[in-house]
Protein backbone atom coordinates (compact mmCIF):
# COMPACT_ATOMS: atom_id res chain seq x y z
CA UNK A 1 0.00 0.00 0.00
CA UNK A 2 3.21 2.37 0.38
CA UNK A 3 3.39 2.37 -3.20
CA UNK A 4 0.37 3.89 -3.89
CA UNK A 5 1.15 6.86 -1.95
CA UNK A 6 4.33 7.11 -3.22
CA UNK A 7 2.84 7.30 -6.78
CA UNK A 8 -0.42 9.48 -6.22
CA UNK A 9 2.33 11.87 -4.42
CA UNK A 10 4.57 11.95 -7.61
CA UNK A 11 1.72 12.34 -9.93
CA UNK A 12 0.33 15.72 -7.92
CA UNK A 13 3.40 16.99 -7.51
CA UNK A 14 4.03 16.36 -11.11
CA UNK A 15 0.65 18.16 -11.83
CA UNK A 16 1.55 21.18 -9.45
CA UNK A 17 4.60 21.41 -11.58
CA UNK A 18 2.63 21.21 -15.42
CA UNK A 19 -0.05 23.86 -14.27
CA UNK A 20 2.82 26.73 -13.01
CA UNK A 21 5.61 26.51 -14.97
CA UNK A 22 5.21 29.55 -17.87
CA UNK A 23 7.42 26.81 -20.44
CA UNK A 24 4.41 25.01 -22.49
CA UNK A 25 7.00 22.29 -23.29
CA UNK A 26 7.70 21.47 -19.60
CA UNK A 27 4.15 21.32 -18.78
CA UNK A 28 3.47 18.90 -21.71
CA UNK A 29 6.24 16.82 -20.11
CA UNK A 30 4.77 16.81 -17.07
CA UNK A 31 1.59 15.69 -18.19
CA UNK A 32 3.00 12.74 -19.92
CA UNK A 33 4.54 11.82 -16.33
CA UNK A 34 1.42 12.04 -14.58
CA UNK A 35 -0.16 9.40 -17.79
CA UNK A 36 2.74 7.21 -16.97
CA UNK A 37 2.40 7.05 -12.92
CA UNK A 38 -1.60 6.45 -13.95
CA UNK A 39 -0.36 3.43 -16.24
CA UNK A 40 1.63 2.36 -13.35
CA UNK A 41 -1.13 2.56 -10.34
CA UNK A 42 -3.44 0.53 -12.86
CA UNK A 43 -1.15 -1.99 -13.06
CA UNK A 44 -0.75 -2.23 -8.92
CA UNK A 45 -4.71 -2.29 -8.86
CA UNK A 46 -5.29 -5.26 -10.95
CA UNK A 47 -6.17 -3.90 -14.41
CA UNK A 48 -3.98 -4.87 -16.69
CA UNK A 49 -6.27 -4.24 -20.49
CA UNK A 50 -6.65 -0.34 -18.75
CA UNK A 51 -2.62 -0.29 -18.17
CA UNK A 52 -2.29 -0.94 -21.33
CA UNK A 53 -4.90 1.20 -22.96
CA UNK A 54 -3.46 4.22 -20.74
CA UNK A 55 0.69 4.07 -21.51
CA UNK A 56 -0.20 3.98 -25.31
CA UNK A 57 -2.72 6.66 -25.50
CA UNK A 58 -1.12 8.46 -23.33
CA UNK A 59 1.80 8.10 -25.74
CA UNK A 60 -0.03 9.86 -28.67
CA UNK A 61 -1.48 11.99 -26.55
CA UNK A 62 1.89 14.04 -25.87
CA UNK A 63 2.48 13.44 -29.80
CA UNK A 64 -0.65 15.46 -30.23
CA UNK A 65 -0.16 18.26 -27.28
CA UNK A 66 3.59 18.40 -28.92
CA UNK A 67 2.59 19.41 -32.12
CA UNK A 68 0.25 22.08 -30.89
CA UNK A 69 3.34 23.52 -28.98
CA UNK A 70 6.65 23.04 -30.74
CA UNK A 71 7.07 25.97 -33.58
CA UNK A 72 4.73 28.47 -32.09
CA UNK A 73 6.60 31.54 -31.34
CA UNK A 74 3.98 33.82 -29.28
CA UNK A 75 3.42 31.01 -26.16
CA UNK A 76 4.08 32.86 -23.78
CA UNK A 77 1.47 34.72 -21.94
CA UNK A 78 2.14 38.51 -20.65
CA UNK A 79 0.16 40.95 -19.11
CA UNK A 80 -1.30 41.73 -15.04
CA UNK A 81 -3.28 38.86 -13.64
CA UNK A 82 -6.41 39.64 -11.99
CA UNK A 83 -6.08 39.18 -8.46
CA UNK A 84 -9.07 39.81 -7.02
CA UNK A 85 -10.76 37.01 -9.60
CA UNK A 86 -8.04 34.58 -8.65
CA UNK A 87 -8.54 34.20 -4.99
CA UNK A 88 -12.49 33.89 -5.54
CA UNK A 89 -11.63 31.00 -7.86
CA UNK A 90 -9.21 29.79 -5.63
CA UNK A 91 -11.97 29.85 -2.55
CA UNK A 92 -14.69 28.54 -4.31
CA UNK A 93 -12.26 25.17 -5.15
CA UNK A 94 -11.44 25.08 -1.98
CA UNK A 95 -15.17 25.06 -0.35
CA UNK A 96 -15.49 21.87 -3.26
CA UNK A 97 -12.68 20.26 -2.24
CA UNK A 98 -13.43 19.90 1.23
CA UNK A 99 -17.14 19.12 0.98
CA UNK A 100 -15.96 16.37 -0.95
CA UNK A 101 -13.84 14.68 1.15
CA UNK A 102 -16.73 14.54 3.41
CA UNK A 103 -18.79 12.14 0.77
CA UNK A 104 -15.96 9.70 0.79
CA UNK A 105 -16.69 8.71 4.18
CA UNK A 106 -19.82 6.85 3.14
CA UNK A 107 -17.80 4.75 0.14
CA UNK A 108 -16.78 1.27 1.92
CA UNK A 109 -13.06 1.96 2.83
CA UNK A 110 -10.09 1.28 0.33
CA UNK A 111 -9.59 -2.03 -0.60
CA UNK A 112 -13.45 -3.65 -0.27
CA UNK A 113 -15.14 -3.22 -3.50
CA UNK A 114 -18.98 -2.31 -3.06
CA UNK A 115 -20.26 -5.68 -4.62
CA UNK A 116 -18.38 -7.28 -1.84
CA UNK A 117 -21.34 -5.28 0.62
CA UNK A 118 -24.07 -6.30 -1.81
CA UNK A 119 -24.63 -9.51 -2.59
CA UNK A 120 -26.86 -8.76 -5.42
CA UNK A 121 -25.00 -6.60 -7.35
CA UNK A 122 -24.37 -7.39 -11.54
CA UNK A 123 -20.80 -7.76 -10.99
CA UNK A 124 -21.02 -10.93 -9.07
CA UNK A 125 -23.07 -12.20 -12.01
CA UNK A 126 -20.21 -10.86 -14.23
CA UNK A 127 -17.72 -13.04 -12.57
CA UNK A 128 -19.51 -15.97 -11.56
CA UNK A 129 -21.05 -16.49 -15.43
CA UNK A 130 -18.79 -14.66 -17.92
CA UNK A 131 -17.04 -17.85 -18.84
CA UNK A 132 -20.36 -19.79 -19.23
CA UNK A 133 -22.34 -17.35 -20.89
CA UNK A 134 -19.70 -15.67 -23.11
CA UNK A 135 -17.58 -18.16 -23.34
CA UNK A 136 -14.44 -15.32 -22.95
CA UNK A 137 -11.75 -15.47 -20.54
CA UNK A 138 -10.87 -12.33 -20.35
CA UNK A 139 -14.62 -11.12 -18.53
CA UNK A 140 -13.70 -7.44 -18.83
CA UNK A 141 -13.98 -8.09 -22.85
CA UNK A 142 -16.68 -10.07 -22.10
CA UNK A 143 -18.62 -7.43 -20.72
CA UNK A 144 -17.67 -4.71 -22.88
CA UNK A 145 -18.79 -7.02 -26.17
CA UNK A 146 -21.69 -9.16 -24.30
CA UNK A 147 -23.38 -8.08 -21.91
CA UNK A 148 -22.58 -3.89 -22.48
CA UNK A 149 -22.53 -4.13 -26.37
CA UNK A 150 -24.17 -0.57 -26.44
CA UNK A 151 -22.04 1.24 -25.16
CA UNK A 152 -19.46 -0.08 -27.18
CA UNK A 153 -21.59 0.89 -29.90
CA UNK A 154 -22.06 4.90 -28.74
CA UNK A 155 -18.76 4.57 -27.96
CA UNK A 156 -17.22 4.06 -31.16
CA UNK A 157 -19.81 6.19 -32.68
CA UNK A 158 -18.23 9.18 -30.65
CA UNK A 159 -14.89 7.93 -31.53
CA UNK A 160 -15.68 8.83 -35.54
CA UNK A 161 -17.30 12.08 -34.79
CA UNK A 162 -14.78 13.50 -32.82
CA UNK A 163 -11.93 12.38 -35.71
CA UNK A 164 -14.38 13.49 -38.49
CA UNK A 165 -14.65 16.88 -36.92
CA UNK A 166 -10.84 17.13 -36.20
CA UNK A 167 -9.89 15.85 -39.80
CA UNK A 168 -12.37 18.79 -40.79
CA UNK A 169 -11.43 21.52 -38.80
CA UNK A 170 -7.92 20.97 -40.19
CA UNK A 171 -8.59 20.99 -43.56
CA UNK A 172 -6.75 23.87 -46.09
CA UNK A 173 -7.01 22.66 -49.75
CA UNK A 174 -10.78 23.31 -50.73
CA UNK A 175 -10.51 27.13 -50.09
CA UNK A 176 -11.78 29.09 -53.19
CA UNK A 177 -8.92 30.81 -54.60
CA UNK A 178 -10.21 33.89 -55.47
CA UNK A 179 -9.86 36.72 -52.69
CA UNK A 180 -13.15 37.48 -50.83
CA UNK A 181 -12.80 39.99 -47.73
CA UNK A 182 -14.43 38.58 -44.98
CA UNK A 183 -17.54 40.78 -43.55
CA UNK B 1 7.60 16.87 -40.88
CA UNK B 2 10.98 15.78 -42.19
CA UNK B 3 12.59 12.57 -41.56
CA UNK B 4 15.50 12.31 -39.31
CA UNK B 5 19.20 10.52 -39.36
CA UNK B 6 20.17 7.14 -41.07
CA UNK B 7 20.50 5.51 -37.57
CA UNK B 8 16.96 6.29 -36.47
CA UNK B 9 15.98 5.40 -39.79
CA UNK B 10 17.23 1.77 -40.04
CA UNK B 11 16.49 1.17 -36.48
CA UNK B 12 12.79 2.39 -36.88
CA UNK B 13 12.64 0.20 -40.29
CA UNK B 14 12.99 -2.87 -38.01
CA UNK B 15 10.63 -2.25 -35.21
CA UNK B 16 7.99 -0.91 -36.90
CA UNK B 17 7.19 -4.83 -38.01
CA UNK B 18 7.51 -6.00 -34.50
CA UNK B 19 5.27 -3.37 -32.93
CA UNK B 20 2.59 -3.55 -35.63
CA UNK B 21 2.49 -7.62 -35.05
CA UNK B 22 2.46 -6.84 -31.49
CA UNK B 23 -0.48 -4.54 -32.43
CA UNK B 24 -2.05 -7.65 -34.25
CA UNK B 25 -1.44 -10.28 -31.30
CA UNK B 26 -3.39 -8.07 -28.63
CA UNK B 27 -6.36 -7.81 -31.14
CA UNK B 28 -7.10 -11.28 -31.86
CA UNK B 29 -6.06 -12.40 -28.51
CA UNK B 30 -8.88 -10.08 -27.06
CA UNK B 31 -10.29 -12.24 -25.32
CA UNK B 32 -8.06 -14.55 -23.63
CA UNK B 33 -4.85 -11.80 -22.56
CA UNK B 34 -5.45 -8.56 -21.45
CA UNK B 35 -5.71 -6.16 -24.29
CA UNK B 36 -8.71 -6.06 -26.61
CA UNK B 37 -9.62 -4.00 -29.89
CA UNK B 38 -8.83 -0.39 -28.31
CA UNK B 39 -5.33 -1.11 -26.66
CA UNK B 40 -4.52 -2.59 -30.26
CA UNK B 41 -5.76 -0.45 -32.73
CA UNK B 42 -4.05 2.47 -30.90
CA UNK B 43 -0.85 0.21 -30.81
CA UNK B 44 -1.27 -0.12 -34.59
CA UNK B 45 -1.78 3.40 -35.24
CA UNK B 46 1.48 4.28 -33.31
CA UNK B 47 3.22 1.69 -35.27
CA UNK B 48 2.51 4.40 -38.58
CA UNK B 49 3.32 7.43 -36.00
CA UNK B 50 6.59 6.44 -35.82
CA UNK B 51 7.22 5.97 -39.23
CA UNK B 52 5.84 9.47 -40.00
CA UNK B 53 8.63 10.76 -37.41
CA UNK B 54 11.15 8.73 -38.48
CA UNK B 55 10.69 8.59 -42.77
CA UNK B 56 8.57 11.88 -43.06
CA UNK B 57 5.18 12.19 -43.81
CA UNK B 58 5.32 12.06 -47.56
CA UNK B 59 6.68 8.08 -47.62
CA UNK B 60 3.73 7.34 -45.46
CA UNK B 61 1.80 8.84 -48.15
CA UNK B 62 3.03 6.76 -50.53
CA UNK B 63 2.88 3.54 -48.14
CA UNK B 64 -0.63 3.99 -46.78
CA UNK B 65 -2.50 6.56 -48.89
CA UNK B 66 -5.18 8.69 -47.18
CA UNK B 67 -8.59 7.73 -49.35
CA UNK B 68 -7.36 3.68 -48.37
CA UNK B 69 -6.86 5.30 -44.32
CA UNK B 70 -10.16 6.78 -44.41
CA UNK B 71 -12.25 3.61 -46.39
CA UNK B 72 -10.36 1.17 -43.67
CA UNK B 73 -11.76 3.10 -40.91
CA UNK B 74 -15.85 3.16 -42.73
CA UNK B 75 -15.08 -0.77 -43.22
CA UNK B 76 -14.29 -1.04 -39.68
CA UNK B 77 -17.77 0.66 -38.40
CA UNK B 78 -19.77 -0.97 -40.72
CA UNK B 79 -18.59 -4.17 -39.88
CA UNK B 80 -19.59 -3.47 -36.25
CA UNK B 81 -22.96 -2.25 -36.80
CA UNK B 82 -23.14 -5.21 -39.51
CA UNK B 83 -22.37 -7.78 -36.55
CA UNK B 84 -24.61 -5.92 -33.81
CA UNK B 85 -27.32 -6.37 -37.38
CA UNK B 86 -26.64 -10.35 -37.62
CA UNK B 87 -27.12 -10.89 -34.25
CA UNK B 88 -30.90 -9.34 -34.62
CA UNK B 89 -31.48 -11.64 -37.88
CA UNK B 90 -29.75 -15.13 -36.49
CA UNK B 91 -30.97 -14.44 -32.78
CA UNK B 92 -33.74 -12.30 -32.49
CA UNK B 93 -32.40 -10.33 -30.41
CA UNK B 94 -29.78 -7.08 -31.06
CA UNK B 95 -26.20 -7.57 -30.48
CA UNK B 96 -26.83 -11.04 -29.39
CA UNK B 97 -23.55 -13.02 -29.24
CA UNK B 98 -25.36 -15.33 -31.65
CA UNK B 99 -22.38 -17.34 -32.89
CA UNK B 100 -21.76 -18.45 -29.20
CA UNK B 101 -25.11 -19.61 -28.18
CA UNK B 102 -25.83 -21.15 -31.60
CA UNK B 103 -23.66 -21.98 -34.28
CA UNK B 104 -19.65 -22.36 -32.74
CA UNK B 105 -19.75 -22.70 -29.29
CA UNK B 106 -15.57 -23.61 -29.60
CA UNK B 107 -13.90 -24.63 -26.66
CA UNK B 108 -12.89 -22.36 -23.83
CA UNK B 109 -9.84 -20.86 -23.50
CA UNK B 110 -9.23 -21.65 -27.31
CA UNK B 111 -8.30 -18.94 -30.11
CA UNK B 112 -12.09 -20.09 -31.69
CA UNK B 113 -14.27 -19.25 -29.04
CA UNK B 114 -16.93 -16.67 -27.58
CA UNK B 115 -18.76 -16.05 -30.39
CA UNK B 116 -18.98 -12.84 -32.07
CA UNK B 117 -16.25 -11.29 -29.98
CA UNK B 118 -13.48 -11.56 -31.68
CA UNK B 119 -14.71 -10.61 -34.76
CA UNK B 120 -15.97 -7.20 -32.56
CA UNK B 121 -12.47 -6.84 -31.77
CA UNK B 122 -11.15 -7.19 -35.45
CA UNK B 123 -13.91 -4.13 -36.19
CA UNK B 124 -13.17 -2.01 -33.40
CA UNK B 125 -9.02 -2.18 -33.60
CA UNK B 126 -9.71 -1.76 -37.68
CA UNK B 127 -11.53 0.89 -36.81
CA UNK B 128 -9.75 2.99 -34.24
CA UNK B 129 -6.13 2.34 -35.63
CA UNK B 130 -7.02 3.65 -38.79
CA UNK B 131 -9.02 6.76 -36.88
CA UNK B 132 -6.06 7.77 -34.80
CA UNK B 133 -3.82 7.71 -38.07
CA UNK B 134 -5.72 10.12 -40.23
CA UNK B 135 -6.16 12.75 -37.00
CA UNK B 136 -2.38 12.73 -36.34
CA UNK B 137 -1.76 13.10 -40.39
CA UNK B 138 -4.20 15.49 -40.71
CA UNK B 139 -2.21 17.14 -37.42
CA UNK B 140 1.26 17.24 -39.16
CA UNK B 141 0.06 18.29 -42.68
CA UNK B 142 -1.49 21.48 -41.50
CA UNK B 143 -0.28 24.00 -43.58
CA UNK B 144 -1.24 27.99 -43.82
CA UNK B 145 -1.69 27.84 -48.10
CA UNK B 146 -4.23 30.26 -48.43
CA UNK B 147 -3.56 33.89 -48.34
CA UNK B 148 -5.62 35.50 -44.98
CA UNK B 149 -7.35 38.86 -46.07
CA UNK B 150 -5.49 41.46 -44.07
CA UNK B 151 -8.46 43.24 -41.76
CA UNK B 152 -6.96 46.43 -40.13
CA UNK B 153 -3.22 47.65 -40.35
CA UNK B 154 -1.88 46.70 -37.32
CA UNK B 155 -3.23 43.55 -37.03
CA UNK B 156 0.14 41.69 -36.58
CA UNK B 157 0.83 38.84 -39.03
CA UNK B 158 1.88 35.45 -36.86
CA UNK B 159 5.16 33.74 -37.60
CA UNK B 160 3.79 30.26 -36.89
CA UNK B 161 5.93 27.41 -38.54
CA UNK B 162 5.25 24.60 -40.40
CA UNK B 163 6.83 22.38 -42.42
CA UNK C 1 -6.89 8.79 2.28
CA UNK C 2 -5.80 7.79 -1.17
CA UNK C 3 -9.02 8.75 -2.76
CA UNK C 4 -8.63 12.08 -1.16
CA UNK C 5 -5.26 12.19 -3.42
CA UNK C 6 -6.90 10.95 -6.22
CA UNK C 7 -9.62 13.93 -5.71
CA UNK C 8 -7.00 16.90 -5.17
CA UNK C 9 -5.02 15.49 -8.42
CA UNK C 10 -8.83 16.73 -9.76
CA UNK C 11 -8.98 20.10 -7.62
CA UNK C 12 -5.78 20.89 -9.56
CA UNK C 13 -6.67 19.90 -12.90
CA UNK C 14 -9.93 22.22 -12.52
CA UNK C 15 -8.36 24.72 -11.08
CA UNK C 16 -5.70 24.85 -14.11
CA UNK C 17 -8.97 25.12 -16.25
CA UNK C 18 -10.67 27.79 -14.80
CA UNK C 19 -7.78 30.14 -13.54
CA UNK C 20 -5.16 30.35 -16.62
CA UNK C 21 -5.49 31.99 -19.98
CA UNK C 22 -3.14 30.33 -22.12
CA UNK C 23 -5.61 28.54 -24.76
CA UNK C 24 -3.10 25.44 -24.10
CA UNK C 25 -2.82 25.08 -20.13
CA UNK C 26 -6.75 24.90 -20.47
CA UNK C 27 -6.50 21.69 -22.72
CA UNK C 28 -3.86 20.29 -20.38
CA UNK C 29 -6.02 21.15 -17.38
CA UNK C 30 -9.09 18.81 -18.91
CA UNK C 31 -6.15 15.90 -19.56
CA UNK C 32 -5.26 16.17 -15.92
CA UNK C 33 -9.01 15.94 -14.78
CA UNK C 34 -9.21 12.92 -17.10
CA UNK C 35 -6.50 11.53 -15.22
CA UNK C 36 -7.57 11.53 -12.21
CA UNK C 37 -11.69 10.50 -12.90
CA UNK C 38 -10.10 7.45 -14.66
CA UNK C 39 -8.27 6.66 -11.62
CA UNK C 40 -10.98 6.93 -8.95
CA UNK C 41 -13.10 4.33 -11.19
CA UNK C 42 -10.48 1.53 -10.61
CA UNK C 43 -9.95 2.45 -7.05
CA UNK C 44 -13.36 1.73 -6.16
CA UNK C 45 -12.89 -1.44 -7.35
CA UNK C 46 -9.77 -2.97 -5.94
CA UNK C 47 -9.80 -6.09 -3.28
CA UNK C 48 -6.78 -6.36 -1.29
CA UNK C 49 -4.79 -9.20 -2.20
CA UNK C 50 -7.08 -9.87 -5.56
CA UNK C 51 -6.38 -11.09 -8.63
CA UNK C 52 -7.16 -9.93 -12.11
CA UNK C 53 -10.45 -10.60 -13.69
CA UNK C 54 -9.01 -12.76 -16.24
CA UNK C 55 -9.78 -16.97 -15.98
CA UNK C 56 -6.53 -18.79 -17.02
CA UNK C 57 -6.38 -22.06 -16.49
CA UNK C 58 -5.85 -23.06 -13.04
CA UNK C 59 -9.41 -21.02 -12.38
CA UNK C 60 -11.82 -23.78 -13.84
CA UNK C 61 -12.29 -26.50 -11.55
CA UNK C 62 -11.02 -30.02 -13.06
CA UNK C 63 -14.09 -32.14 -14.51
CA UNK C 64 -16.33 -29.70 -13.85
CA UNK C 65 -17.17 -26.63 -15.78
CA UNK C 66 -17.35 -24.08 -12.68
CA UNK C 67 -14.87 -21.88 -11.65
CA UNK C 68 -12.65 -22.35 -8.71
CA UNK C 69 -14.12 -20.44 -5.10
CA UNK C 70 -10.29 -18.92 -5.07
CA UNK C 71 -11.08 -17.00 -8.21
CA UNK C 72 -14.93 -15.91 -7.38
CA UNK C 73 -14.11 -14.39 -3.83
CA UNK C 74 -10.80 -12.74 -5.04
CA UNK C 75 -11.71 -11.20 -8.49
CA UNK C 76 -11.63 -7.25 -8.45
CA UNK C 77 -14.53 -5.58 -9.91
CA UNK C 78 -14.70 -5.93 -14.00
CA UNK C 79 -17.54 -3.45 -14.30
CA UNK C 80 -15.45 0.16 -13.67
CA UNK C 81 -12.39 -1.88 -15.63
CA UNK C 82 -15.02 -1.80 -18.52
CA UNK C 83 -16.29 1.84 -18.39
CA UNK C 84 -12.99 3.31 -18.18
CA UNK C 85 -11.20 1.39 -20.80
CA UNK C 86 -13.49 3.38 -23.67
CA UNK C 87 -13.19 6.45 -21.51
CA UNK C 88 -9.80 6.68 -21.79
CA UNK C 89 -9.90 6.39 -25.79
CA UNK C 90 -12.66 8.71 -25.89
CA UNK C 91 -10.40 11.41 -24.23
CA UNK C 92 -7.68 10.53 -26.82
CA UNK C 93 -10.50 11.83 -29.49
CA UNK C 94 -11.48 14.71 -27.66
CA UNK C 95 -7.85 15.80 -26.75
CA UNK C 96 -7.12 15.91 -30.99
CA UNK C 97 -10.36 17.55 -31.55
CA UNK C 98 -9.56 19.83 -28.93
CA UNK C 99 -5.80 20.72 -30.12
CA UNK C 100 -6.98 20.93 -33.79
CA UNK C 101 -9.19 23.96 -32.88
CA UNK C 102 -6.33 25.67 -31.35
CA UNK C 103 -4.30 25.56 -34.06
CA UNK C 104 -6.75 27.23 -36.02
CA UNK C 105 -7.05 30.17 -33.30
CA UNK C 106 -3.28 30.67 -33.13
CA UNK C 107 -2.97 30.81 -36.88
CA UNK C 108 -5.95 33.18 -37.27
CA UNK C 109 -5.28 35.46 -34.06
CA UNK C 110 -1.34 34.73 -34.18
CA UNK C 111 -1.95 34.42 -29.89
CA UNK C 112 -3.15 31.62 -27.27
CA UNK C 113 -4.23 34.17 -25.01
CA UNK C 114 -8.09 34.01 -24.82
CA UNK C 115 -8.35 38.11 -23.89
CA UNK C 116 -6.83 39.08 -26.72
CA UNK C 117 -9.28 36.59 -28.80
CA UNK C 118 -11.76 38.45 -27.05
CA UNK C 119 -10.53 41.11 -28.45
CA UNK C 120 -9.60 40.78 -31.98
CA UNK C 121 -11.91 40.95 -34.72
CA UNK C 122 -9.57 38.86 -36.98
Amino acid sequence: MAIFYILLFFMVIAAIIAVETKDLLGSVICVGAIGFGGSLMFLLLYAPDIAITQIVVEVLGLIILIRATISRDHTFITGEREFFGMVVSVAILLVIFLAGIKVFESLPPFGTPIFAKAPEAPSQTYIEKGLADTGAANVVAGVILDYRGYDTLGETTVLFTSILGATVILRTRSRKRLEEPDT
Amino acid sequence: MKGMTIIVKTICGWVKVLIFLFGINIILFGHLTPGGGFAGGVILASSYVLMMLAFGREFVEKNLPIPLASRLDCFGAFLFAAVAILGLVFGGTFFVNFLYQKYLPGHALHLVSAGTIPLSNIAIGLKVGASLFLAIFALSAFRKDFQRPDAGGDNKRPVAGQE
Amino acid sequence: MLYALCFLLFMIGLYCAVVKKNLVKIVIGLAIMEYAVNLFLIMLGYRVGGTAPIIGRGDIQAGAERLTAHFINSAVDPLPQALVLTAIVISLGSLALLISICIRIYDKYGTFDITEIRRLRG
